[in-house]
């Protein structure tokens, strides 16, 4: 049976746990095939494993000082070709690769499934949450090998394995190693949950004027991720890579907290989809409001660390 | 320098956003549409260049009657000139039918220095097209890009992913994609506004660029919706005022409801 290429998200030697969620769907349709992409040692070896796949390629050989989703596309399309499907993480660089795959496969592409199943006839059927989430929308490839982008939380992820390594080696064309990266800076891993997987998201807008510190301490008491708006990262007070919404990322977890954040369409995007939405707004008015399952009016900067202050007491 | 910007009219984010029932297709009449906002910043980037460097800036769209608006709005931002690619047989077209119009039409203007793009569009959001389009085009392509500068035939600049941050360096011509923090798209001037509407717009169809019918729209589409449902309106809550207990209740309601 013809397996499904999964392409591995990483951060440093670890897999993502999103990674072991895909990798568990995809035996819906065929044995999972792991692609890790970078560096291999026995450290991304476990990790690997633990995230349950049958076969693992090794890819190695990919340029350092290039762009490299087409290096990565280029060493994928042959085994891509005699693939069932392949999916990719939901991510810029997971789209980037789905995109420059599927150009040269003439397959379509699904992005940002939330959902995974087969039909009648066991072909990927993704669900989809579009229109700032107002809409859920069911669709497919109907053409070539499916190639779908996944998002955290399709899945539980499945036991670890014992696959067998397959070493891949990249072979770039010209046009892949052409946009040459002058000097990059790989993201710290913080000591918070990761935004896209984490339980609970604490957020903050530009209400917090720019003091973060009372949605972090909230965070924290609650084992959650921070999370911020676009007006707060345009502002210089938060990292790009926190932002949520239409161009940031977009959550969906358990419980959504919305800190002086206005509750804009652009945001929704991002967070709609949560179970519980939390919010604390100064103004009574705010679009949030309409959405959020509880809200308290009132100045985030009292409420949040009262609200922190009686976790820890109930914790005691 | 000649730069092609790729610019979507879609419908606005604030409007009733749907689908149609019966192919579901976006709906694109009746509903308030505009430039797309992620695509304002592609053309602001390009006008931003042609102003340091000279050069003309051709903005390329592909969709329906309406997008003369979308046009229209380009060209008060600075544009030169604007490609409109219309035709019912577009109805229904994918991220790669998509592409292959928007490679052709660039290929028909004579090509580009640079072609910009937005980082995704608004409506279907995807970020599919511009990788597809450098494809196409067989030119290099950078996405996420929030710093561009251009000189003596090559683009430097930044990007960022959810994992790294890096700068790059690309010889020209090149497809580059360009996200909502790279500039602020300026309001165009009443002057500006005027002078738009000497700015000439060419309106082609398929047959212009070569593309039979059945390679784009629901026959040449790659993937397919196959039912789109609105999911129930959220409502709001519970709302308490803090009398300096708006803290405590906040965390009383999440534990009464096992959220924590
Ligand atoms: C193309 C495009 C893409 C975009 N993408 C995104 C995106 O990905 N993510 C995103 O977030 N935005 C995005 N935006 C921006 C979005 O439209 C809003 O401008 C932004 O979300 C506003 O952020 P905010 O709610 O923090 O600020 P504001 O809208 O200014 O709201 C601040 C809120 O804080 C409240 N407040 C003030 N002080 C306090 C206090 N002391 N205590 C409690 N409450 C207080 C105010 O009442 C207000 O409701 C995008 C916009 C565009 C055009
Ligand atoms: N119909 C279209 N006309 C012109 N440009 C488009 C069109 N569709 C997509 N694009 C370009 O491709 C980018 C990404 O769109 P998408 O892949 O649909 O998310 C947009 O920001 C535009 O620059």
């Amino acid at each position: 049976m013809s397996e499904v290429l999964v392409l591995a998200q990483r951060d440093g030697d670890e897999i993502r746990r999103a990674t072991a969620e895909t990798v568990a769907l995809a035996r819906a349709f065929g044995p999972p095939a792991l692609v890790v992409a970078g560096p291999w040692n026995d450290g991304v070896a476990r990790s690997a494993a633990a995230a349950g796949p049958e076969k693992v390629y090794a890819l190695s050989g990919l340029p350092d000082d290039s762009v490299s989703a087409l290096a990565v596309a280029e060493s994928l399309a042959d085994l891509a070709a005699r693939s069932v499907a392949v999916l990719l993480p939901s991510t810029r660089e997971g789209k980037e690769v789905a995109a420059h795959l599927a150009a040269r496969l003439e397959s379509g592409v699904v992005t940002d499934a939330v959902r995974l199943e087969p039909d009648a006839e066991g072909r990927p059927v993704a669900t989809q949450s579009v229109f700032a989430g107002t809409f859920t929308v069911r669709s497919r490839v109907t053409r070539g090998v499916p190639v779908v982008t996944v998002k955290p939380g399709a899945a539980e992820p499945g036991p670890a394995t014992e696959p067998v390594v397959v070493p891949l080696a990249a072979t770039p064309s010209p046009v892949a190693t052409a946009v040459r990266v002058l000097d990059r800076s790989v993201r710290p891993k913080g000591d918070r949950p990761q935004l896209t997987e984490a339980e609970i998201v604490v957020s903050g807008g530009r209400g917090t004027a720019g003091d973060f510190s009372a949605v972090e301490a909230l965070a924290d008491a609650l084992g959650a991720a921070v999370g911020a708006s676009r007006a707060a990262v345009d502002s210089g007070w938060y990292p790009h890579a926190y932002q949520v919404g239409q161009t940031g990322v977009t959550v969906s977890p358990q419980v959504y907290l919305a800190c002086g954040i206005s509750g804009a369409i652009q945001h929704l995007a991002g967070m709609q989809t949560a179970k519980t939405i939390v919010a604390v707004n100064k103004d009574p008015e705010a679009p949030i409001m309409a959405v959020a399952d509880f809200a308290v009016v009132g100045d985030l900067h009292a409420v949040l660390p009262k609200a922190t202050e009686e976790i820890v007491a109930r914790r005691r | 320098m000649r730069t092609v910007v790729l610019a979507k009219y879609v419908p606005d984010a604030t409007a009733d956003r749907r689908f149609d029932p019966a192919d579901h297709t976006t709906v694109r009449d009746d509903i308030e549409s505009r430039l797309s906002e992620l695509d304002e910043y592609a053309v602001e980037q390009a006008v931003r260049l042609s102003e340091q460097s000279g050069g003309e800036v051709l903005v390329v769209l592909m969709g329906p009657g309406g997008a003369a608006d979308a046009a229209l709005r380009a060209l008060q931002m600075g544009a030169t000139a604007a490609v409109h690619v219309r035709d019912a047989a577009l109805r229904g077209t994918d991220a790669a039918g998509t592409a292959l119009v928007l490679a052709a039409a660039v290929g028909r203007a004579g090509g580009a220095d640079l072609v910009l793009t937005g980082m995704a569009s608004t409506d279907a959001g995807t970020g599919l097209v511009p990788a597809m389009v450098a494809h196409r085009l067989g030119l290099p392509f950078v996405g996420y890009v929030d710093e561009l500068d251009v000189a003596g035939g090559t683009a430097t600049g930044a990007r960022e992913t959810e994992a790294f941050r890096e700068r790059f360096e690309v010889a020209l011509p090149a497809v580059v994609a360009v996200t909502d923090h790279i500039n602020e798209p300026r309001y165009p001037s009443f002057k500006a506004i005027m002078a738009a509407k000497k700015k000439p717009v060419e309106v082609i169809a398929l047959t212009d660029l070569g593309i039979a019918p059945d390679e784009v729209g629901f026959a040449g589409a790659r993937t397919a919706v196959e039912s789109a449902l609105r999911r129930p309106a959220r409502s709001s809550g519970e709302v308490v005022k803090d009398d300096g207990d708006g803290g405590a209740r906040m965390v009383a309601y999440l534990v009464d409801n096992r959220l924590i």
